[in-house]
């Protein structure tokens, strides 16, 4: 790892300003950080860690019901908190291991966009919004294909705010080395309709299966969607799995998810 | 390099460190404290586990000055001062839950995390739980018979293996 010195502000404003200069990097968890570090695949020279900022803290419900969490709440915190959206603090309690989810946090995940990351099927499935310290954005604008969203240089997420669905449930197919998601499926059913987000599985990351959206929104039933199944075209094929085979469990997460939607 | 200021094992200590320098190379090389092991340096093995704060973490992901001001507990602080073993420790003794005993500090700090969660764990609960600390040498069964004695349930019907 390369050196580099770090800085523990105490408010928003205090992290953007120490983020405007060009070698700096916001720390999370430093669950993903910590070892891109290690591995040299980044080199800032200064790390703000945002850990002393209780306005990144708590979890709470707003005036429209939607459940507001603050990006530096972690894994242990949403499952443990976020009662009032059950199949997202079900996804929390499923990432990584306990000590991984005590320090990990949703900004950080939300903001990385791992392909294989859990969170942000949750993102895309509720329809949630990201708020940043300057707007907010919607789940359907924010991510931008495999480790990239529309955050600009120095912009940190400081909230995400989800609607709760009427039924909703995350099934992920464990990778059991990484223990991210092989393929993970999440599925939201709202008055307006169904929303399925895949993780896992695109080269382009976490993407939505309108296919399977539109059956659902006629039926939300695991028969409704038997017929279909999703396009290998773009998929991961790596040592654990083709696309092929990221394609067919694509089909059978999401008929186990609506089984399991609660 | 920037001074450093936390309780460890319910002692203060300071050192200087660099912003790289993570916890449990403070702990090994600026303390002496050898007990916590780094068995992958990748975030995987949980044999680096400490807690801080209370909190189960592993410290080979964390920065020795994000635990500024913070209580950290390691292997060492776990058996008391005349060297009797916790509850844990001697479960793990008596039902050969360790064999070369690499990863056993890290199992023992993931133990005692479980415990104060969840003071009768199934074995499916252990297993999930200990998903984050990996035995080279065990196959895990002594682990979890051990765990199931330290947490007072009947292990006499697990055959020993
Ligand atoms: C063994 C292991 C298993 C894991 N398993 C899973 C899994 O099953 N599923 C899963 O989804 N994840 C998994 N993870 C990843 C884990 O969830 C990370 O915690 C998460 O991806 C990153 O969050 P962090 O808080 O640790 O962020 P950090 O590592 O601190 O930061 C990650 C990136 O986000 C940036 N960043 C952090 N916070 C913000 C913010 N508020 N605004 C803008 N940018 C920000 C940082 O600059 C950095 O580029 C695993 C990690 C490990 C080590
Ligand atoms: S050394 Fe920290 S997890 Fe393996
Ligand atoms: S006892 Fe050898 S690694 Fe667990």
């Amino acid at each position: 790892m390369y050196n580099f010195e770090i800085e523990k502000p105490t408010t928003i404003d205090g992290a953007v300003a120490a983020l405007a200069s060009d070698e700096a990097q916001a720390l999370a968890g430093g669950q993903t950080l910590i070892p891109t570090l290690k591995a040299r695949l980044a080199a800032p020279e200064k790390l703000i860690s945002l850990a002393g900022i209780t306005a990144l803290q708590g979890i709470s419900t707003d005036k429209s019901g939607r459940v507001c969490i603050g990006a530096g709440v972690t894994h242990t915190g949403v499952t443990n908190e976020a009662a009032a959206y059950p199949a997202l603090a079900a996804l929390a309690g499923q990432i990584g291991d306990v000590a991984v989810r005590n320090r990990g946090t949703i900004g950080g995940s939300v903001a990385n966009n791992d392909p294989s990351a859990c969170y942000p099927a949750a993102v895309l499935a509720s329809g949630a919004v990201v708020v940043t310290n300057t707007r907010e954005i919607a789940a359907d604008d924010f991510f931008d294909g495999m480790f990239t969203t529309a955050l600009d240089e120095g912009e940190i997420v400081t909230q995400l705010r989800f609607p709760v669905p009427k039924q909703a449930a995350y099934v992920k197919f464990k990778q059991p080395a990484s223990r991210f998601a092989l393929v993970g499926v999440f599925v939201a059913r709202f008055a307006d309709g169904v929303r399925v987000a895949v993780t896992g599985a695109s080269e382009e990351g976490v993407f939505r299966w309108s296919e399977a959206e539109k059956a659902l929104s006629g039926d939300f039933s695991a028969k409704a969607i038997a017929g279909l199944s999703a396009s290998a075209d773009g998929l991961i094929g790596d040592a654990h799995g083709s696309p092929d085979y990221r394609a067919h469990l694509i089909g059978v997460l999401t008929a186990r998810a609506v089984q399991a939607a609660g | 390099m920037t001074k450093v200021s936390l309780s460890l094992n319910g002692k203060p200590v300071s050192g200087k460190v660099e912003g790289r320098t993570l916890l449990a190379d403070f702990l090994r090389e600026g303390q002496g404290l050898t007990g916590t092991h780094i068995g992958c340096d990748t975030s995987q093995c949980g044999a680096c586990l400490v807690h801080v704060n209370g909190d189960l973490v592993k410290s080979c992901t964390m920065f020795a000055l994000e635990a500024e001001g913070c209580e950290v507990t390691t292997i060492e602080g776990v058996a008391a001062g005349d060297g009797t073993l916790s509850g844990i420790q001697d479960a793990f003794r008596e039902h050969h839950g360790l064999q070369c005993g690499f990863c056993t500090p890290g199992m023992v700090m993931s133990t005692a995390e479980l415990l104060k969660i969840n003071p009768k764990p199934s074995e499916a609960d252990i297993r999930d739980h200990l998903e984050g600390n990996i035995c080279r040498c065990t196959g895990y069964h002594n682990i979890i018979k051990a765990i199931m004695a330290a947490s007072g349930q009947d292990v006499s019907g697990i055959a020993a293996e």
